[in-house]
């Protein structure tokens, strides 16, 4: 992020200009774009990190810490996996209706009827798993359905057993023996496809970093895998080998899914991986937004309860204790609860079903924005203390320098760590939650794709004999990846932004 | 001592005072009685007589915060705000929604509740205690740099995935316990010992990592490098003078949930089929009982800051430095 600053105008270009030609592609083509309330925050989020990239590349004390981050190989690796959920995340965040062709356009004025479902370019993409859908369930790669049925012969007897799946295998003449082959090659060619894209972008990756280093292609290259520690220290061979299992992972996934349920179906016959896919922006949304809304509350009040004292001190004290003793599950439970009472009773407020759920998730968010934005105003009024009593915070109050200006100038670049910190700590915590609160009953939409209702609508099949696995399994392998990369990830920035941990 | 309790305690009052006003706002100003009404009734065929009767056997009925029917200091006692709130503060919790009464329901469902969490309570320090001082001991090895790394996994997998596989491997596919359910007496043994065991491996992950941080911080400390310099072997220096330093953080994380046991496990109870005060938070949930969720914030609220005034207790026992006053 720093040494590479020379690059951003050249990024950024390409970015602005791709997106410009999305939208007047999106324009030209008569769909509707809809701004749901979760979207706008994200790419208000998006806006401000951008933002807080560009403030902190212009200041060396931020620039230390994080050429230690890039430093840290685990680190690097999760942040690869994350950058990828991120993407998926964001493409999952533009929202826009599809007209649905109006026939009867024998008058003057022909309006457009918009599709009543939401979708995403994500689902654009994924139109053919969307829409492929089965009767029931079906177990990950079968050509069977899950249960038997009764099907009748075209000689007119009546027989039970496993029917072929519409979509999936449907392209199999005898699926029993050529299943395992076509899998095979099919995955084999989707990885070659991998390959071939992966070296692309290596190269792409490597003539970038030979520019910036103003050295030879091939000299490049070697310092990747020879002494990396030593150049710059970025751990590249190992960051464009995690790319590389990515593309071939995803290459292969391109030719397997729209052919087969890779990860099954689900009672109504939906594509699991699909709605895997489609949970990942309800993680994102959680584990940020939440720290977006109550992060202000928890900065501001922390540092004035620490620095000004007196009265101020004790309201924000009570404020905070009373609200963190309560049970943060069960506040959770009544807010929602009484958001639900709320909906039910004015049912005319939102339009599309959509809008509803996401009204919803954003409410949790808001909800679990202030059940958990205790933890960090207290830590920041600790530190804002800490710091009031510190010789250079005494000299300008001396100087009469007004109370704002030193909070600004003295007090918050100094606990920035700790917020970058809490930020990156809280993240995996909100993931896991959203699964425990949609099982509760209190979390996202039952309607909103997300791991927690795809464990819970799961869960009721348990009893089932033979039990119906993929989709716990699907939610649990996709959740499980996330959060084990934003740990890692968050222990990497711990370590070096933690000035306990670096000094030793 | 005795003083500074006492002080302690009054300052619960006006805490409690705040937690009863956000209840408050969010159980009846938020949404009126009438909509309570209307959704326990049905949307539908809802007459007004009935939602009126439903209000009446409820004391839903009274004014807001004001009754301007009353006479005197009776305009402001004889509203839903002080009724109610008056019944919680003696912790008289009166009848759930659905008629029952709420306070006997808490005593008898305690018990489970208690018989789950304190063997994890108990058991699960224990073992994280052990794993970090093992940590602890083989630090900057690779025991160590995988150590942390597997608790890392470990703390990635999300709860209910520990609660579905052990269910699965133990119950379903081995056989050895019931899968869920509960009995009195010894029976509750064979039905508490899953849910206690996968509580314990839940939390492995996290508390051993953090135990591990609050070592190490004390093994970099001077007396530790004295207690070595006296010749003292290794394990010694974990166990008599590390283990008993570190115990002060320890303490603090421990006795503040202490009380709040008392309110068990949502996920695991309700999973676990275990008649607790946690299942019975979730079913009330559930069923949209009011009542119930309103008492149990209240109860919770209040044993968290028994937790606090215990966990300033049990400071000045661990360590003799700190004297309250």
């Amino acid at each position: 992020m720093s040494a590479r600053s020379s690059m951003h105008p050249v990024f950024m270009n390409i970015a602005v200009s791709m997106l410009a030609a999305f939208i007047t592609g999106l324009l030209i083509s008569g769909v509707k774009p809809v701004l749901l309330w979760t979207d706008a925050l994200i790419y208000l989020l998006v806006i401000a990190i951008s933002a807080f990239i560009i403030y902190a590349s212009k200041k060396e004390h931020f620039l230390v810490p994080w050429r230690q981050v890039v430093q840290h190989k685990l680190g690097m690796v999760s942040l690869v996996f994350l950058l990828v959920y991120v993407f998926i995340g964001l493409i999952d965040s533009v929202h826009f209706r599809m007209p649905v062709s109006s026939q009867n356009t024998t008058e003057q004025v022909t309006e457009t009827i918009y599709d009543g479902d939401v979708l995403s370019i994500l689902d654009v993409v994924l139109t053919k798993i969307r829409t492929q859908d089965e009767k029931t369930y079906s177990a990950p790669f079968a050509t069977h359905l899950f249960s038997k049925e009764t099907i009748e012969h075209d000689d007119g007897s009546l027989t039970r057993e496993y029917p072929r799946l519409k979509y999936a295998g449907s392209h199999l003449q005898d699926p029993e023996n050529d299943l395992a082959g076509d899998i095979r090659s099919k995955s084999i060619s989707g990885g070659i496809d991998g390959i071939i894209f992966w070296l692309v972008l290596s190269l792409i990756v490597i003539l970038f970093v030979a520019h910036d280093r103003k050295e030879n292609f091939f000299l490049t290259l070697k310092s990747f895998f020879v002494g990396s520690a030593s150049r710059g220290g970025v751990p590249w061979a190992l960051i464009l080998f995690t790319v590389g299992f990515l593309c071939v992972l995803v290459g292969a996934m391109t030719e397997l899914a729209p052919a087969y349920h890779v990860f099954g179906t689900d009672k109504v016959g939906q594509d699991v991986f699909y709605q895997t896919l489609k949970s990942i922006r309800t993680g994102l949304v959680i584990g940020t937004l939440t720290t977006l809304i109550m992060l202000p509350f928890a900065v501001l009040l922390g540092i004035m309860a620490g620095f000004l004292q007196g009265w101020v001190d004790d309201v924000i004290q009570y404020l905070y204790t009373t609200l963190s003793s309560i049970p943060g599950v069960l506040l959770i439970a009544a807010a929602v609860l009484m958001m639900q009472v709320y909906v039910a009773n004015n049912p005319d407020l939102f339009e599309t079903d959509s809008e509803r759920a996401d009204i919803r998730l954003f409410f949790l968010c808001v909800i679990l924005g202030v059940t958990s934005w205790t933890g960090l105003c207290r830590m920041l009024r600790g530190e804002a203390m800490k710091l009031r009593e510190v010789d250079y915070v005494q000299a300008s109050q001396a100087l009469g320098v007004s109370t704002f200006t030193i909070i600004w100038r003295h007090i918050q670049p100094n606990v920035m760590h700790i917020v970058l910190i809490a930020v990156v700590l809280d993240f995996s915590g909100l993931v896991l939650a959203e699964a425990v609160l949609s099982y509760v009953g209190v979390g996202v939409d039952p309607s909103m794709h997300s791991w927690g209702n795809l464990i819970n609508g799961a869960r009721l099949e348990m009893a089932r004999e033979p039990l119906v696995w993929w989709s716990l399994l699907a939610a649990f392998i996709f959740m499980f990846v996330l959060v084990l990369s934003a740990n890692l990830f968050s222990d990497a920035v711990r370590d070096a932004f933690d000035p306990r941990i670096r000094k030793q | 001592m005795l003083n500074y309790i006492i002080r302690r305690t009054l300052y619960a009052i006006p805490i409690l005072i705040g937690v009863n006003l956000i209840t408050f706002l969010l159980f009846f100003v938020v949404n009126t009685p009438d909509d309570m009404a209307r959704m326990h009734l049905g949307m539908k065929r809802v007459t007004p007589e009935a939602v009126q009767q439903w209000k009446e056997e409820r004391g839903y009925d009274k004014a807001m915060v004001f009754n301007s029917e009353a006479q005197g200091v009776e305009r402001f006692t004889d509203t839903i705000f002080i009724k109610k709130s008056i019944e919680l503060f003696t912790f008289d919790f009166g009848r759930s929604d659905a008629g029952r009464d709420i306070s006997y329901d808490i005593s008898q469902r305690m018990w489970p509740s208690l018989a789950i969490a304190i063997p994890i309570f108990v058991i699960g320090i224990l073992t994280n205690l052990t794993f970090a001082l093992i940590v602890a001991f083989f630090r900057a090895t690779y025991i160590d740099v995988w150590g942390v790394i597997i608790c890392v996994v470990l703390m990635s997998v999300s709860g209910l995935f520990y609660i579905i596989g052990g269910q699965y491997l133990i119950g379903k596919v081995l056989h050895l316990v019931p899968i869920s359910g509960y009995d009195v007496g010894a029976n509750a043994i064979k039905f508490t010992i899953l849910p206690v065991l996968i509580g314990i491996i839940g939390g492995i992950g996290a508390g051993t990592r953090w135990y591990r941080t609050i070592f190490l911080e004390e093994i970099s400390k001077d007396y530790v490098r004295t207690a070595r310099a006296k010749g003292l072997s290794e394990a010694t220096v974990l166990y008599k003078h590390v283990l008993r330093n570190g115990m002060i953080p320890i303490l603090t994380g421990a006795v503040v949930v202490l009380p709040l046991l008392f309110m068990g496990s949502l996920i695991t109870e309700s999973f676990f089929g275990i008649p607790g005060l946690g299942s019975y938070t979730i079913d009330a949930i559930n069923s949209q009982d009011f009542a119930i969720v309103r008492a149990m914030v209240f109860l919770g609220s209040a044993l968290y800051i028994v937790g606090l005034i215990l966990t300033d207790i049990s400071y000045t026992i661990a360590d003799p430095r700190i004297r309250l006053q």
